[in-house]
């Protein structure tokens, strides 16, 4: 069943970004698309609603990219449980540490390896 | 700033004929390939979840890995030249899932690779994933901040 | 005094209409598979053409063009007073950069995507003003180096609109000269800059269509000429949308014009190879001009032909700060001999 819901509830956070480039006549670029995504993921998640979504649709909610923006939101405020003020400095990007070192670490690579091809 | 010799109400009257005229986007296909290929990229996920959630990993670890899987997937489809075309059809349903920012960062490295290692791949790996971490982060931070005083 | 040899406000005319004695197109392999692939006098299959980088590819490209051009009309470097040449890189580096492994004094031009007619029209000035014998014009576009200049790397996941269209990778050169056999240009229309306020940069068509319909406007009013008096009106690279706007337009201004109006970028591609509204680049009306449409008056299939080169004269940073899209259209006649 948690299949079913990650399809559905990852095709649908896709459309809503979607819905954002066709009727902005484009204007809203990919790269608005992901920040909106990434913030209203951390706004959404500090509110207490995103956790329900993860529990409900799994990778259907933590691979689009507001899935980053939860990761983020729940690092900053478990960072702040564990250390206090300092915490919202560290707690974010530590919790998103794999992804953000995958990606550097990776498209480094690939510029090294590969050409585009145009 | 130096004006246009057209006037304001040419132009208002130009804008209505351009668009009259400017085609609608195709919104029902792109709504519905977005759906399939973004649920598509996500269930995919989920079977990687699964897979390492098997292994006996937490669901936090199962998560991440996850993540750097779909990742460098995401990074060799963009190499071999295969993402662009992805996203070029599905349109969100490649850009939102996390293998669009990973394409994001991968596409101007290679491109500017041309320029350099410092200011082509270095600098150009985040034309998109900075303003996406620029952003993602000072909400995170100022979300740590406001829940230390209000908790 | 007024100037002898200008007509009306915009228009020139030449006395001695100076002849294309010989033009050259190259294109890359997408064009190549387009309706007039057997115009062009080379097709690349790669669009790296053997080099390192895509710049130094579009360089070699008009420099083939150009030399292509010159072995045409059997003649060497030193028989070419000037060279006027253009194309849409950051401070137009690629026709820089051709004219150095050239030892023909150079002038660089940029008018985007009209830079081929802008070229054409100061070309012909330089002739028939008694200022050169023989000028070389040449462009270039690639659609990879415009591609990353002013929109996104290749590589990236992008959905394009309707409206968007595809930079022709390719270069066009012609030789302008006072004496020999072949077309003339016997008028020149110099556009002026308008800016309607379109401001949408995967939409240029609608930013360059008031351009295109005006410098024909002022044209005829210039020449006291009517649409019929041209076997072919042909914009530049207007795109599907573009050209429904600027017909539009003329027809507001009382030129019926539409069975013999047409645009490049229209007739580059075919409706199947998914490029949207069409072509566009400087590549696209110079490669069609100096392949299609000089063949056409060399048959005598059209005798007369009015092109109207379109530019959309923005920049990266220019619609980042939220300006709109200046167009322009300089408006070449073409007769054939």
């Amino acid at each position: 069943m948690e299949f079913l819901w990650a399809f559905i509830i990852g095709g649908a956070l896709c459309v809503i970004g979607q819905l954002m480039m066709d009727l902005t006549g484009y204007k809203f670029t990919g790269a608005h698309v992901l920040v909106t995504f990434v913030c209203a993921g951390a706004v959404i998640s500090a509110l207490g609603l995103y956790q329900p979504l993860v529990n409900l649709a799994g990778a259907g909610a933590t691979v689009p990219l507001s899935g980053f923006g939860h990761l983020l939101a729940q690092g900053a405020i478990n960072g702040v449980n564990q250390k206090g003020l300092l915490g919202a400095f560290s707690g974010g990007v530590s919790s998103a540490a794999v992804g953000i070192t995958a990606a550097v670490v990776f498209g480094y690579l690939a510029a090294l390896i590969f050409k585009p091809r145009g | 700033m130096s004006k246009s010799i057209v006037s304001e109400s040419q132009k208002q009257e130009y804008a209505k004929i351009a668009t009259h005229f400017r085609p609608r986007p195709r919104l029902w296909r792109n709504i519905f390939w977005a759906f399939i290929v973004g649920g598509l990229i996500c269930l995919i996920g989920q079977f990687i979840l699964h897979f390492f959630l098997d292994k006996g990993m937490d669901v936090n670890t199962a998560g991440a890995a996850t993540s750097a899987v779909l990742i460098f997937v995401a990074t060799f489809l963009t190499g071999i030249g295969v993402y662009d075309e992805v996203s070029r059809f599905a349109g969100a349903g490649g850009i939102v899932p996390i293998t669009g920012f990973a394409n994001s960062m991968v596409a101007p490295a290679m491109e500017y690779r041309a320029e350099g290692l410092i200011f082509g791949v270095g600098h150009r790996l985040f034309t998109v994933a900075g303003p996406v971490l620029v952003w993602g982060i000072v909400t995170a931070w100022a979300i740590g901040i406001l829940y230390y005083f209000f908790r | 005094m007024a100037a002898p040899k200008k007509i009306g406000l915009q228009t020139v005319y030449f006395q001695t209409p100076p002849v294309i004695i010989a033009a050259a197109s190259i294109v890359g392999p997408m064009e190549g598979e387009g309706p007039l692939s057997k115009y062009f006098d080379k097709i690349l299959s790669d669009t790296y053409y053997g080099e390192k980088t895509w710049e130094k590819a579009e360089q070699r490209l008009m420099q083939d063009a150009m030399k292509k051009a010159l072995q045409k009309a059997n003649l060497q470097e030193k028989d070419i007073d000037f060279i006027l040449a253009g194309d849409l890189l950051n401070q137009i580096v690629t026709s820089c950069y051709t004219a150095r492994a050239m030892s023909i004094p150079f002038l660089g031009l940029y008018g985007a995507c009209s830079t081929l007619y802008e070229g054409m029209a100061i070309g012909s000035m330089l002739i028939d003003g008694g200022f050169a014998d023989r000028v070389m014009v040449a462009v270039s576009s690639h659609y990879s180096t415009a591609e990353r200049q002013y929109r996104f790397p290749t590589e990236l996941g992008v959905q394009r609109p309707m409206t968007a269209q595809w930079t022709v990778t390719g270069a066009g050169a012609a030789l302008l000269a006072r004496e020999g056999s072949g077309p003339v240009i016997t008028h020149a229309t110099i556009g002026r800059v308008i800016d309607m306020g379109e401001g949408d940069p995967q939409d240029m068509g609608a930013a360059m269509a008031p351009a295109a319909a005006d410098t024909i406007k002022r044209h005829f009013l210039d020449t006291g000429r009517s649409p019929d008096h041209y076997d072919l009106i042909i914009t530049g690279d207007l795109g599907a949308y573009g050209k429904i706007l600027a017909e539009k337009l003329m027809n507001q201004n009382g030129y019926e014009v539409s069975e013999r109006y047409t645009d490049c970028g229209i007739l580059i591609f075919s409706g199947s190879q998914d490029v949207h509204a069409g072509g566009s680049g400087c590549a696209c009306s110079a490669v069609v001009t100096c392949g299609y449409l000089l063949e056409q008056l060399k048959s005598k299939k059209y005798k007369r032909i009015i092109g109207i080169g379109t530019g959309a004269l923005l920049s990266p940073c220019s619609i980042q700060q939220g300006e709109t899209i200046p167009g322009i259209g300089h408006a070449v006649v073409f007769e054939a001999r």
